[in-house]
Parts: structure tokens; C-alpha cells; sequence
């Protein structure tokens, strides 16, 4: 197995990121919600990525802003995984109306811009970080429910499998036993990938205003209000700007990184 | 001799810059006559005598309907519809004279039947008018002749013609009363054309010489919008613009006038007198001990906004600096808190509308009360969200919002208002204010009310919103200030 710079990189930024966002837990440079003090100064040495409107420290706001993201990251995954895949593992292993049913039900999840759909969703129930994180979940069981299950379907067709079901073995037993440890590998790049989407969307809905309320800090929403302000503090788009690059791109870089080691159809 | 093709290339260059350069001026010179200019937010419909909405006003006061008086940009009365009046020396008849000659934009003549009708159906019990207090001292109402008109009040009313000429009390037709809403027929210079929801209002002048034929109101909500609107030139300016933050950069571009004015909006901290714990006077002082308007100002508005103590505007005479009544200290608020047994502070919410300076001013006020331990939550909410939970559900504990309604002290004595506010003081002082005609003794009454709420903390005054006018230079006529809401088009042109 060949460790590709790709996933270097990836792994890379991610680690940064995911270290960033521990680290805020513990310690910032400044109270992120704490106004006051010099507004709208530019990078310096007490504050090494300016402050903003209100005079919060940039540095710290993007800090706790990656624990936002990648807690959102994290759930949202989460819950497309276990929904997910458990609908395509479901659906492999009977092929029966399940089957039918919910592929045709994420066709239609599929159909919506995802977007559009988490607006539609934080509209109804009220904006905020829950709704958003279910919203970006709701949206990820389609993914996984389409993958985990054309990759049940390849490791059905092989003989110790169908030997297993001659031999009268579950299908429930070996789907545990031999399906899911066998489609493992694409299932976890998928999940690399969505993460790095699941934080793009974040970013977008809280830049929207129906993700993460203030004064919490979110980097859709640094974005947002730095708007009208890029001609004055070009800083306050800059660095949430960045973030979100750097962090999609560590994301996308470790998914393909991934990918190259652990599939072996490529 | 052969040319190098990009020798070729720069020369075309030249020649296509010379001849542009000799067409572009004689283009620009001739003056335009027509203007675009943006508002914030769109009117639900167009009839000033039957909304409450600020930007009905906004686009047809002064421009399309008229009333018997006009407030000018000074916010000092001015003849309108009636050319001059009498006041009986009770102070109780007003006989005005009409302007002759004019006719609404359907081709219908005005007369005094047509003040009459409007003055009536204003004060009507079927009324649908959004202020009428204006109206409430009018006892009769009767047509001398065509061009005269009597007016009997009940008690003398020393505001009531400044009253006249607010944009509820402008005169319409009998005829087209029903459909102003969407087809809005005055007397004024400019003509409804089209109304594209969700876009603008298109207006014509009804004089062919006017120094501007056509006027168009779009309605720009989003404050980075409306920046890239000017920037890009879609539109020739805003006379209310909604991001302070952007006035630095139009300030450096030479291509834009920027001019700072005042509002009748007093930005408050709304608060709820009946909900706990803001239904004890030591809470509510506590808050307004904590609030750093200083701060507030610089952060929220970039500086810009006037503080100020009480519920009135500081351009008005009869302003009393009321800022010092309860004066940043923390210490003291504290102590309040504890007086009213509170010493962990508590927490509450605090809901904001959508303009920056509630989104903004909430995020500050947020972090200021959190300095004595009030904790808020801060719920964004919709206007529409907004007047039916806040403003007429009276189901909220704080809001930040700016009343742009001129001397409007009075809302303190409503009945049932969202404030939640009694008092028989200042209730004893409006009445007295309204009984009284002499300004000396008038303003001293006004000096009184805003003693009271301040004194009472029944909200948080923060500041009076700054009225930003940004457009491109070269254009004149638009209001500084806004005493009134309005953008009065009918001195504005082209230079």
C-alpha cells in the first residue's frame, strides 16, 4: 500500500484543523465572545488576525468556528452513515420492496438541491445549529444508502457469501459478518468526502443566517458580516475564507488520499 | 513596410480611445432627468392614509400625494394644498384657503369637498388610518365654499398643523380613495406609473419642464446589495442607506456625495414593564446603568449616531440631555440587581429585528449586560415575526428597534402598547402638552415627559439613528435629515 501525497496533504490539514479546533477547548488567545477593546484593528501582534466589528479577536473566533464546523461535520456525518447504510445494507441483502422504497426515496432526496432542502428544513423548524446539523445529516443518507449499497451488492455476488446463505446462515448475520467489514474501505472515504461538504454547508447556512445563531461564532457567519465591510477590513473575509478552503480542500485531499489505498478496484 | 501586429493593436487602441474620448463628453453633458433612487424596504401598498408602513411615506409623500400643509426638510410647517389660514383667537377654528387650479392625476378637480371627505374618512369610525391621533381634536369639518374650508377642534391643539401635514393626512379623491393602494391618484407633481412588486415604483412628472421626468424607488434590502447597487450604478443612491460600515468606503470615492443626517428614529432598548424581572424599576435602571453607549455607537454603528437619554430627538428645541440620568456604572447595577434580589443576575431574551443596527446593537447589549450577569438569548426574527410577537403579542422581554415616527413621546400614554408602560405623571403631562399652544410652555411640558421615562428606565436609549444619504455626485434636492418620512423629490435635480 503506497501512502499518496494527496493523503499527506489531507491528513495534513486536517489534522491542523481537527488540532485547532481540540486546542479551542482548552485555550484562545482571547474570549471570542468579549467585545470591546480596539474595533476593527488589522492583523498584529496582540492580535494575530485582527479583530472584528466588535472588537473580538479574529484568531480566537476561528478557533471555536472549527469546533462549530467540524462538530457539525461530525454529527451530520454520523447520521447519514448509521441511516445510510443501514438502508443500503438493508436493501442489498433483501432486494425486496426495502429495496425499491428507499432507493426511490433518496432518488427523491437526491432530486432537491441540498441547499434548497436544509433551508426548507431550518425554515420550518427554526434556525439554529441542531436544525442545521439535521438538515446536512438528512442529506447525507442518500449518499450512503446509494454507496453501501452498490458495494453490498458486489460483495453479495461472491461465492463464500452465497455459500454462507446455502449453508442457511441469516442474511442478517452476514451482512454483520461479511458485508459490512468488506465495504468498509469505500464507506470510509465517502465519509472523508461528505465531512468536507457537511462543513461547506454549514458555512453556506450560517451564512444564509439559519445555521449558527450569534454571538456564537461560526466562519459562514464571519463571512456574512463581512460583506460590507471588505473594503475596510479586508481581514474579516480573508481568514473565515481561508479556513473553509483550507478546510474543504484537507477533506477532499484525504478522501481521494484514501481512496487510492484503500480501494482496490482503482 | 510591414507593421508588427501588436504595433497594429495599439495604435487601434489609441485611435478607438481619441475618438471616445471626443464622443464621451458631449454624451455626458447633457443633464439627465431622470433619477433611481433605493430604499431598504418595499411598501405593502401604496396608500399613506391607511398603512402604518414608513416606506409608503418614503415613496409617495410630497411626490404623489399632498396634504393641507407640508413638513419641509427643516421639519418646519409649510403651505401645501390650503395657501394660507386663520386661527380664531380660542384657538379653536382653523379657515383654510385652498389652492385653486389643481387637479388630481385622474383629471379630477380638487375642491373643499374633496378635504372634507379626506379629514372624514381619516377620523371615521371605519377608519383604517395608521395615526388617528392626528385627527382625534377635530370636531367638525365643513366645506365654506369651493375654496375654503373650516376646521372646528374640540380643544386647542397647538400641534395640529404640523398634524396636517403628515403623510396620513394628505387629501384624496372620493373617487379614487378605494384603489390608492394600488393605483395611487393625488395632487402632487409626480404620477404612479407602475409598481413591479418584489422591484420598484416607477413615477413620472406631470410638468414636461421638470428637472426630473422620470423617478423610480427600488427596493434593495440586502445592506451588501444595495452597496454593489451604487458601486455598480444601478442606482443613483440611497437617501437612507442601511450599512454604516460602508460610508467610509463612498466617502474616498470621489464619484459619491456622503451626507450624515438625523432621523426621528430613537434606537431603544424596548422592554417588556410587565415581564419579570423587567416589571421592577430597579431592573430596568440596573440596564440602563450597563449600557455603554459610547461602545454601542462605535461598534454597532461605526460611529456613527447621536446617544441620547430619553425618548426624543436631539435636533428637536425642546431636547434635554438626558444621558447622564443613569450613567455608565456597573458597580451600581450590580448593586441594583442585588437591591431587587437578583445577585447571580438571570437570564432573558432579547429579540432583533432585521436591520444591522438591532443585529448589530443586540450582539453588543448582549456582551454589555452579560458584564452585571443578565444573560440574553438572542433570537433573530423577521419584521413580520416581528409585529406579530413583539409588537402586538407584547411576547417578548427586550428588542432593539428605532421609532422613526417625529415627536412621538406620546406612544408612552397608549393604551396597551408594547412597552406594557403606566404612568399617571406622564399621562397628566401629555394631556397638559396637549391642551397647550404656546411653544415656551410646550417644550417645558416635552422637557417634563422625557424627565419621566427616563427617570422611569422604562426602556434602554441607546441613540438616534443617523440618516446616511449616499448618491452620486451631481445630484442635489435630497433631503439631509429626514424630520419626516419622506424623500421629497420635488427639489431634486441634476447639476
Amino acid at each position: 500500500m503506497t501512502v499518496s501525497r494527496n493523503f499527506i496533504i489531507g491528513l495534513g490539514l486536517t489534522a491542523t484543523l481537527v488540532t485547532i479546533a481540540v486546542l479551542s477547548l482548552i485555550w484562545t488567545p482571547y474570549d471570542p465572545e468579549v467585545i470591546g477593546g480596539s474595533l476593527r484593528a488589522g492583523p498584529s501582534w496582540s492580535h494575530w488576525l485582527g479583530t472584528d466589528w466588535a472588537g473580538r479577536d479574529v484568531a480566537s473566533r476561528l478557533m471555536t468556528g472549527a469546533r462549530t464546523s467540524i462538530g457539525v461535520g461530525v454529527v451530520a456525518v454520523a447520521i447519514g452513515m448509521i441511516a445510510g447504510v443501514g438502508l443500503g445494507v438493508i436493501a442489498a441483502a433483501h432486494r425486496n420492496w426495502v429495496d425499491d422504497v428507499g432507493m426511490r426515496a433518496a432518488d427523491v432526496v437526491f432530486a432537491f438541491p441540498a441547499i434548497i432542502s436544509a433551508l426548507l428544513i431550518t425554515t420550518i423548524f427554526g434556525p439554529g445549529a441542531i436544525n442545521a446539523i439535521i438538515a446536512i445529516g438528512i442529506f447525507n443518507i442518500p449518499v450512503f444508502a446509494r454507496v453501501s449499497r452498490n458495494a453490498a451488492l458486489t460483495v453479495w455476488a461472491h461465492d463464500y457469501v452465497l455459500a454462507g446463505l446455502a449453508m442457511g446462515k441469516g442474511r442478517l448475520r452476514l451482512t454483520v459478518d461479511h458485508i459490512l467489514p468488506n465495504i468498509a474501505p469505500p464507506l470510509i472515504v465517502q465519509a472523508t468526502i461528505q465531512f468536507g461538504l457537511a462543513i461547506l454547508a454549514e458555512a453556506a447556512l450560517s451564512f444564509l443566517g439559519v445555521g449558527v445563531q450569534p454571538p456564537a461564532p461560526s466562519w459562514g457567519q464571519m463571512l456574512f458580516d463581512s460583506q460590507t465591510m471588505m473594503a475596510i477590513a479586508p481581514w474579516l473575509a480573508i481568514f473565515p475564507g481561508l479556513a473553509i478552503a483550507f478546510a474543504v480542500l484537507g477533506f477532499n485531499l484525504l478522501g481521494d488520499g484514501l481512496r487510492d489505498m484503500l480501494d482496490p478496484r482503482l | 513596410m510591414k507593421m508588427p501586429v501588436n504595433v497594429c493593436l495599439i495604435l487601434s487602441f489609441l485611435m478607438f480611445g481619441l475618438v471616445s474620448g471626443v464622443v464621451a463628453p458631449s454624451a455626458v453633458a447633457q443633464v439627465r432627468d431622470d433619477v433611481v433612487l433605493g430604499m431598504a424596504l418595499e411598501p405593502p401598498h401604496l396608500d399613506p392614509t391607511t398603512g402604518n408602513a414608513a416606506a409608503i411615506d418614503e415613496v409617495v409623500y410630497a411626490n404623489i400625494f399632498q396634504g393641507l400643509t407640508r413638513i419641509d426638510r427643516t421639519g418646519a410647517v409649510q403651505p401645501q394644498l390650503a395657501t394660507s389660514w386663520v386661527i380664531s383667537d380660542d384657538g379653536l377654528d382653523y379657515t383654510f384657503t385652498l389652492k385653486s387650479g389643481v387637479t388630481f392625476h385622474d383629471g379630477a378637480s380638487f375642491d373643499s369637498r374633496d378635504v372634507v371627505f379626506s379629514l372624514e374618512r381619516a377620523r371615521g369610525e371605519a377608519s383604517t388610518n395608521g395615526q388617528k391621533g392626528l385627527f382625534a381634536a377635530i370636531e367638525t369639518v365643513v366645506a365654506l365654499d369651493p375654496e375654503t374650508v373650516r376646521v372646528t377642534l374640540s380643544r386647542p391643539q397647538g400641534s395640529f398643523l404640523f398634524n396636517m401635514g403628515w403623510g396620513d393626512a394628505v387629501i384624496v379623491s372620493s373617487q379614487s380613495a378605494e384603489t390608492n393602494k394600488t393605483n395611487p391618484i393625488g395632487t402632487g407633481p409626480f404620477k404612479f406609473v407602475s409598481w413591479t412588486p418584489g422591484d420598484r415604483v416607477d413615477l413620472a412628472a406631470r410638468d414636461p419642464e421638470a428637472p426630473i421626468q422620470r423617478a423610480t424607488f427600488r427596493f434593495i434590502a440586502e445592506p451588501a446589495a444595495q452597496q454593489a447597487a451604487i458601486l455598480a450604478g444601478d442606482i443613483d443612491g440611497f437617501a437612507n442607506f442601511s450599512a454604516p460600515e460602508s460610508v467610509i468606503l463612498f466617502e474616498r470615492d470621489g464619484r459619491f456625495d456622503v451626507v450624515i443626517g438625523s432621523t426621528e428614529g430613537e434606537t431603544i432598548l424596548s422592554t417588556n414593564n410587565l415581564s419579570p424581572p423587567f416589571d421592577d424599576i430597579r431592573v430596568r435602571q440596573a440596564v440602563a446603568h450597563a449600557i455603554d453607549r459610547v461602545e454601542l455607537i462605535e461598534a454597532a454603528q461605526f460611529g456613527l449616531g447621536t446617544p441620547i437619554g430619553s425618548h426624543f430627538a436631539p435636533h428637536h428645541p425642546a431636547y434635554i440631555d438626558l444621558t447622564g440620568t443613569y450613567a455608565l456604572d456597573l458597580d451600581r447595577a450590580r448593586a441594583l440587581l442585588a437591591e431587587a434580589g437578583l445577585t447571580d443576575g438571570f437570564s432573558a431574551t432579547l429579540k432583533l429585528p432585521p436591520p444591522a443596527y438591532a443585529r448589530r446593537g443586540g450582539e453588543i447589549i448582549a456582551a454589555q449586560l452579560a458584564r452585571i450577569g443578565i444573560e440574553l438569548e438572542l433570537i433573530p426574527v423577521e419584521w413580520a415575526t416581528w409585529l406579530v410577537q413583539v409588537f402586538r403579542g407584547k411576547d417578548y422581554d427586550l428588542t432593539i428597534v428605532a421609532h422613526t415616527e417625529p415627536l412621538d413621546i406620546g406612544i408612552y400614554n397608549n393604551e396597551g402598547y408594547y412597552f406594557q408602560y403606566r404612568s399617571e405623571a406622564l399621562a397628566a403631562v401629555l394631556a397638559d402638552l396637549d391642551r397647550t399652544a404656546i411653544a415656551d410652555q410646550r417644550f417645558a411640558l416635552m422637557g417634563e415627559a422625557q424627565r419621566i421615562v427616563a427617570e422611569d428606565a422604562v426602556n434602554g436609549y441607546l441613540f438616534q439613528l443617523p440618516k446616511i444619504g449616499i448618491w452620486r455626485t451631481g445630484l442635489t434636492g435630497l433631503w439631509e435629515n429626514s424630520p419626516i418620512q419622506a424623500n421629497d423629490l420635488t427639489e431634486v435635480r441634476w447639476q
